[in-house]
């Protein structure tokens, strides 16, 4: 497959005040891919997935999705772009107030001119595509967090967005629905085409989907591997990034 | 009108990057053959679903034959369309089939579960539940509802007991600080539509008193009305609103994300540690703001008694001083400090209940406030009766 990049990070600093969180961080994502972004807690994944969806700008930098630079870009470019983009939040960010179904409803009602019997019958595809046939009525707080997440998801996909972006996807979920989950976002990666960026620390996970990888560390502020996750879980030369792949503690225990 | 011995073709062309169009071939034993090609997708099968339902629509035998030998792709607005067809040549009681189904169509298709009886197919409307269901429903909601009400009541005289006995077991860096947001926060409000109710009742009351000569009561009537009935009513209110909103709001928020939950497992008290020190704070200010209050009002009757009766300061005042009894006085703060104890409670009681998500929050915010300024009125109510048999 030729190299066909549909995200471009360049030179990104962010910054909260006066708290550097990512100094000059660049990669790009190429189209269909599985994109992975890792590192230990509090090293800025969610801020640099912040930054790429033009929720925050960044002090300095640019990110160009499918060419386009969302943070210099008119406001009409922006969100012809964010049309193309799905996202995941982390608490799953339904809509409290409206039933499952009137929470992909939203979206699709709002950009399709399908009748509403049509987006009835669209939305219990998505649904079951997700496992969760039989859930339309029911409000978010109705059901579990691993139901939340995959309604999440389901909305998520309302529009069949070129590319999704997945916050945490599998955090606080069984091994079991958690390679569910896995499984899904690989059908849905090969089968609709959808380029996947998915933020996480799930280490199953990572090896399950992923085709490449990005870690981020606190200390360097930015990218200290990049790669194929199984590639780099044997033979990456930072003890961090081994660390991290092999799950071990920083220090030796005290009870040795 | 497309027959089925025409050939007849169409497009949906939306998107620069993908191109759908649809075929209808001649068939030989008179079903309709539908031949699908390029991309089905969001942008294009809501455009094709019209002119394809159409051309199912228009012959009612005959089985109905679709090919998707040359879909590129196909995503599950594409599965939507082919079920909605198939949905229509059912409805006949007519034959359907998909042929030539390339491998990454059937994916699709098995994803969304295509061939399940369930998902493809209509749902049945639901049926409402019927009036007595819906009636005994609503029955046990506010049999539940009264009964959470008579225990949190329970567990917050408990509390202030508790806090009576044991001073300490108040969190009272907590209480100050809402001492600050019920009271001295809300004083610049309180005092400006106090001010500018007294403006008005003397104003209006001298209209009436002027004729007979009796422009001096204009004091006591402001003084009097005040003091033992609108100072505490007013300022039970604005707190209502100001407050009673917040406690709702803020105590709703922790609840719904399990916050008191986890001061329960810790072992605190939830109305101990949350709803006392917002009560106790409540009943300091509220009588201090009252007598703002009341302050405030006899001040803007003096501007009009100063200006429009040619009363002099020390007349209005004097006059003011004769009508107020100390009884007066104590019982209107009296009174403020049992609205203050009702509009707290109420608002952390609607804070306690508080279920579901965002909505829930806002709902909990409104009710604070509705039983809040309810109970004023009911109490001030109850307080008339015991004075007039007093």
């Amino acid at each position: 497959m030729t190299p066909d990049p549909i995200i471009q990070v360049d030179r990104l600093v962010a910054r909260y005040g006066d708290d550097t969180i990512l100094e000059d961080v660049s990669f790009t994502i190429d189209r269909g891919e599985v994109f992975v972004i890792i590192g230990a807690s509090g090293c800025g994944k969610s801020t640099l997935m912040r930054h790429m969806l033009g929720l925050d700008r960044p002090f300095s930098g640019q990110v160009k999705v499918r060419g386009i630079d969302i943070h210099g870009c008119t406001d009409k470019q922006f969100r012809r772009t964010l049309r193309n983009i799905g996202v995941l939040f982390q608490n799953s960010a339904l809509f409290g107030s409206m039933t499952l179904a009137e929470n992909l409803a939203l979206p699709i009602m709002e950009y399709t001119r399908l009748p509403q019997k049509a987006v009835d019958q669209l939305i219990r595809m998505k649904l079951c595509m997700v496992e969760l046939s039989g859930f339309e009525g029911h409000l978010p707080s109705e059901i579990s967090g691993g139901m939340k997440k995959r309604a999440g998801l389901a909305r998520a996909m309302a529009l069949n967005p070129e590319i999704l972006f997945l916050d945490e996807p599998t955090s606080g979920l069984d091994p079991v629905i958690s390679a569910e989950i896995d499984q899904l976002i690989r059908h849905i990666n090969q089968s609709l085409g959808a380029t996947m960026v998915i933020v996480t620390h799930d280490l199953g996970s990572i090896m399950n989907v992923a085709d490449r990888a990005v870690m981020l560390d606190k200390k360097r502020r930015g990218i200290i591997a990049e790669g194929d996750p199984r590639t780099l879980r044997n033979s990456a030369d930072n003890p961090d990034v081994r660390r991290f792949f092999r799950r071990e503690a920083r220090s030796e225990s005290p009870a040795r | 009108m497309t027959s089925p011995g025409d050939a007849a073709n169409g497009s949906a062309d939306r998107d620069s990057s993908g191109r759908a169009t649809y075929e209808l071939p001649p068939s030989e034993f008179g079903d309709l053959r539908i031949e699908l090609a390029g991309k089905i997708d969001v942008s294009t099968a809501p455009g094709l679903r019209t002119d394809l339902l159409n051309a199912v629509g228009s012959k009612t035998d005959g089985a109905v034959v679709i090919d998707l030998g040359r879909v590129s792709h196909l995503d599950d607005f594409g599965a939507l369309l082919i079920s909605e067809l198939r949905q229509q040549a059912e409805a006949d009681g007519r034959g359907f089939s998909l042929i030539q189904v390339p491998e990454n169509v059937g994916r699709i298709l098995s994803l969304v579960h295509f061939d399940d009886e369930n998902v493809c197919r209509p749902l049945p409307e639901k049926e409402r539940p019927n009036i007595v269901i819906r009636l005994g429903r609503a029955a046990l909601g506010q049999f539940f509802n009264t009964r959470y009400m008579i225990s949190f009541l329970g567990s917050a005289v408990l509390a202030l007991l508790t806090v009576l006995v044991r001073p300490r077991s108040l969190r009272w860096g907590d209480t100050l600080a809402q001492m600050e947001k019920t009271g001295v926060d809300a004083l610049p409000i309180v005092g400006l539509i106090s001010f500018l109710l007294g403006l008005v009742m003397a104003f209006t009351s001298a209209l009436q008193l002027e004729q007979f000569g009796a422009s001096i009561y204009v004091a006591s009537l402001v003084a009097l009305a005040m003091v033992s009935e609108l100072g505490p009513i007013m300022t039970a209110i604005i707190v209502a609103g100001r407050s009673g909103s917040a406690f709702a709001a803020e105590l709703g928020s922790m609840r719904i994300s399990e916050e008191i939950d986890a001061l329960f497992i810790m072992g605190f008290r939830p109305t101990l540690f949350l709803a006392a020190p917002r009560i106790v704070a409540a009943m300091i200010v509220v009588p201090l703001l009252t007598l703002f209050s009341d302050l405030f009002a006899i001040a803007g009757g003096l501007v009009v008694g100063v200006t429009m009766l040619d009363l002099t300061p020390h007349s209005y005042i004097s006059q003011t001083m004769k009508t107020l009894t100390l009884f007066e006085v104590m019982w209107g703060l009296m009174k403020s400090v049992v609205f203050a104890a009702l509009v707290s409670w109420v608002g952390c009681l609607r804070g306690f209940q508080t279920r579901g998500g965002a909505a829930g929050v806002g709902n909990a915010a409104t009710s604070a406030v509705v039983s809040a300024i309810f109970l004023i009125i009911l109490f001030d109510s109850v307080f008339a009766v015991i004075r007039s048999y007093w």
